[in-house]
């Protein structure tokens, strides 16, 4: 099932085109990543997702149904840019954001008491936003985003201000809200995240998508054909290059590269006639190389 | 609730809540009545130290004439101007000498009052009616008529011309000129406070929201329009609070000083004070006029001014607020609002100076043009006001405001929209015009 559709979006503003015939659809209860280098026009994509800006032609589709203002309610939006008022207090705050969400003061405490206890942060209810680290902050700020159980969930750059051990929180709290059948667009720049969550992705550059498609997918197509082989003794060159190869405690790991034409199973077996094999495995580019190859080209 | 609401409440309770908004609410009435208990008071002060006037009679004429009373003491002393004169040190033998050396029928200019510091008025007035009085008589005397003192006395009138103005209904209001430019001033002056004041208040409302970065977060739950007006209404809700608070604290605090601090500074009795200071002391010129401020008082149109003054300052406010609120939206910092809200800040400046012209002339072009003219119409209008303006023109106006304003609102809407998502660039004029096309 698609659950958002964006098709030939087009904004131009004042001297630039931000986006340009920009289509992508996401599939329901999945994660998709929004890659692209700064200024690249994510943000501009999620803001009109978001019906906070509108495309000047194109359009987005929830369920098949043209996108209007009253959907924006099911989507929980976390901006790049975010922040809190520094004089209020948290609790008032958190309430204060979800009402706006159209939650009923009621649910709103019910839903934010949960999510307090569940980060064991019920003492900052009572303090000031100015109080709070950077870090702190941005808990709150996810709760707040999370809290009216959006069957879309739109983070910009999530993880950006959180230390690792946070980091691997909210990680784990994206692929449980998944668990429980939400959809989730983000955007980042950490591809090691990418990797972690994303089924699918597209990659932004220049108002343009460069990339697109299944994350296992593209990184087999740019697959370049280098492999990993653990071998009781050392490799000779044959029809394959070799790379390199280091002996550790008895092991050699050779990188070969295979030639194109060759399959799989016949370097494998040409490897076994060497010596003994003890694990092979291919050398899949990580996300991060092809985001920078595919940008710089 | 609606969202609206939502914003409007969180914009009213933040700074209602806010300590300083409370201290100035109290401190402001307070300030208020003390001043004006304490002119009152100090005014009410009646010097109780007797003082004394040397006096240097050649003619031996005026013994009789210059009678002590409970301020001033006349000593009668034979000795030259010169030896007197040194024996006084510091005004404390004496706080004037009073040199007569010749009769005064016929030469007025033979007395001369002499003092270290200058003769105060009250004293120079005292001395010369005494003076006045008797010379009078003396002349009148000359012409030995008989009764002809009665007759002079019957004849002296006191004219205090009156001014009465008409309503279209021929009911008579007695008016005060001085009291209607008071009251005019002051509720222009206040609504010019009040532009700026919460005007600004808007501005660096949406710069922090900016600065913030919370703007977005609060789009992507409402319209910007939305958090736009939420915002300039709540903020106008506190200015109406503050207003009515300082109205109704004001009555309060001198209602209740006036309870404490007894009859003497009590505003109704000073008025009979002043009712019977005019029939003991014909010298003191206050007591009348006060008695006709009272009079002026009780025929100026409070509750269409009251009204009005509200219907002015919303008009006025939301006028100027969406555009505060745009050169808000378009900065990055509260330091770049200067650039921007320079040219909101310039009519508002003017306006008050049209008030200050306009109030010697309420009925005159400037007057009129600039109670039409949106930008300073609410500022001007209210100086007009006690002087009776002409039921058109109060509506004429009132429609120009209300259409401006939706015009201007319109128009910072649009400029907001735009601003509140830019972050990082200095924006120019001409930019803001770009926006107004999105």
């Amino acid at each position: 099932m698609i659950l958002l559709e964006v098709e030939k979006v087009v904004k131009q503003f004042a001297g630039h085109l931000a986006l340009d015939s920009v289509s992508l659809t996401v599939p329901e209860n999945t994660i998709y990543g929004l890659l692209g280098p700064n200024g690249a026009g994510k943000t501009t994509l999620i803001r009109i997702i978001n019906c906070i800006t509108a495309p000047d032609s194109g359009e987005v589709r929830l369920h098949g149904k043209r996108m209007t203002p009253a959907d924006v309610q099911q989507i929980g939006y976390l901006p790049e840019e975010r922040g809190l008022y520094k004089k209020m207090k948290v609790g008032e705050q958190a309430l204060y954001l979800a009402q706006l969400k159209g939650m009923t003061r009621n649910d709103a405490l019910k839903a934010l008491k949960y999510w307090f206890e569940k980060f064991e942060i019920q003492a900052w209810w009572d303090k000031k936003v100015e109080e709070l680290s950077k870090g702190m902050a941005q808990k709150v700020q996810f709760i707040t985003t999370i809290l009216h159980e959006p069957k879309l969930l739109i983070f910009d750059e999530p993880f950006s201000g959180f230390d690792p051990v946070n980091t691997d929180i909210i990680k784990r709290e994206i692929l449980d809200l998944r668990a429980k059948g939400a959809t989730i667009i983000f955007s980042t720049h950490n591809m090691e995240t990418v990797e972690d969550l994303c089924e699918n992705i597209s990659l932004v550059n220049q108002a343009k998508i460069v990339l697109q498609g299944n994350v296992a997918d593209i990184r087999a197509s740019h697959a370049t054909n280098t492999f990993v082989v653990g071998s009781k003794t050392s490799l000779n060159e044959t029809d394959f290059e070799l790379i390199s190869q280091k002996a550790q405690n008895g092991v050699f790991e050779s990188i070969i590269k295979k030639q194109v034409t060759e399959s799989n199973n016949s370097l494998l077996s040409s490897l076994i006639k060497q010596t003994e094999i003890l694990s092979f495995e291919e050398l899949l580019p990580s996300m991060n190389d092809i985001f920078i190859k595919t940008v710089k080209a | 609730m609606s969202k609206i609401s939502l914003i409007i409440k969180r914009e009213y309770t933040t700074r209602v809540m806010k300590k300083s908004f409370i201290l100035l609410t109290f401190l402001i009435p307070i300030l208020f009545v003390g001043m004006l208990f304490l002119i009152v008071w100090l005014g009410g002060i009646k010097d109780d130290k007797i003082k004394t006037i040397v006096v240097i009679d050649k003619t031996h004429l005026y013994t009789k004439v210059l009678k002590s009373n409970e301020n001033y003491s006349f000593q009668f002393v034979d000795a030259p101007v010169e030896k007197i004169k040194s024996q006084n040190t510091n005004n404390e033998q004496f706080t004037a000498l009073l040199y007569i050396t010749d009769n005064l029928v016929d030469n007025p200019k033979a007395a001369t009052l002499y003092s270290e510091k200058q003769v105060n008025l009250e004293l120079k007035r005292y001395v010369s009616s005494l003076l006045n009085k008797y010379i009078e008589e003396q002349k009148l005397a000359t012409y030995n008529i008989p009764n002809l003192k009665e007759m002079v006395e019957k004849s002296r009138t006191d004219i205090d011309l009156k001014t009465i103005k008409w309503g279209e209904n021929g009911k008579e209001k007695e008016g005060s000129a001085e009291l209607a430019l008071i009251i005019g001033m002051m509720s222009a002056f206040i609504i010019y406070m009040f532009i700026v004041i919460y005007g600004a208040q808007v501005m660096n409302g949406v710069v922090q929201e900016k600065t913030n970065r919370i703007v977005e977060v609060i789009i992507s739950s409402v319209k910007p329009f939305e958090l736009m007006m939420g915002k300039i209404i709540g903020i106008a809700m506190v200015g109406l609070t503050q207003f009515l608070m300082w109205v109704i604290l004001t009555v309060v605090i001198s209602t209740v000083a006036g309870a404490i601090f007894g009859g003497n500074v009590d505003v109704n009795s000073l008025h009979q004070m002043g009712q019977m200071g005019m029939q003991t002391v014909p010298t003191n010129a206050m007591s009348p006029e006060i008695q006709g401020l009272f009079t002026a008082l009780n025929g100026v149109n409070y509750l269409q001014i009251i009204v009005l003054f509200i219907v002015y300052f919303l008009g006025g406010y939301l006028l100027y607020a969406s555009l505060f609120a745009a050169v808000g939206s378009a900065v990055d910092n509260e330091t770049d609002t200067q650039q921007f809200s320079l040219p909101l800040m310039l009519p508002i400046i003017f306006a008050i100076y049209a008030a200050i012209y306009s109030a010697q002339n309420p009925d005159g072009p400037l007057a009129f043009w600039c109670s039409m003219i949106p930008f300073t119409s609410p500022i001007v209008m209210m100086v007009r006001l006690p002087f009776d303006v002409p039921v058109w023109q109060i509506i004429l106006s009132l429609t120009i405001l209300v259409l401006s304003f939706i015009g201007t609102t319109w128009m910072a809407g649009k400029i907001y929209r735009t601003g509140i998502l830019m972050y990082g660039k200095k924006v120019t004029w001409k930019e803001l015009f770009k926006w107004l096309r999105y």
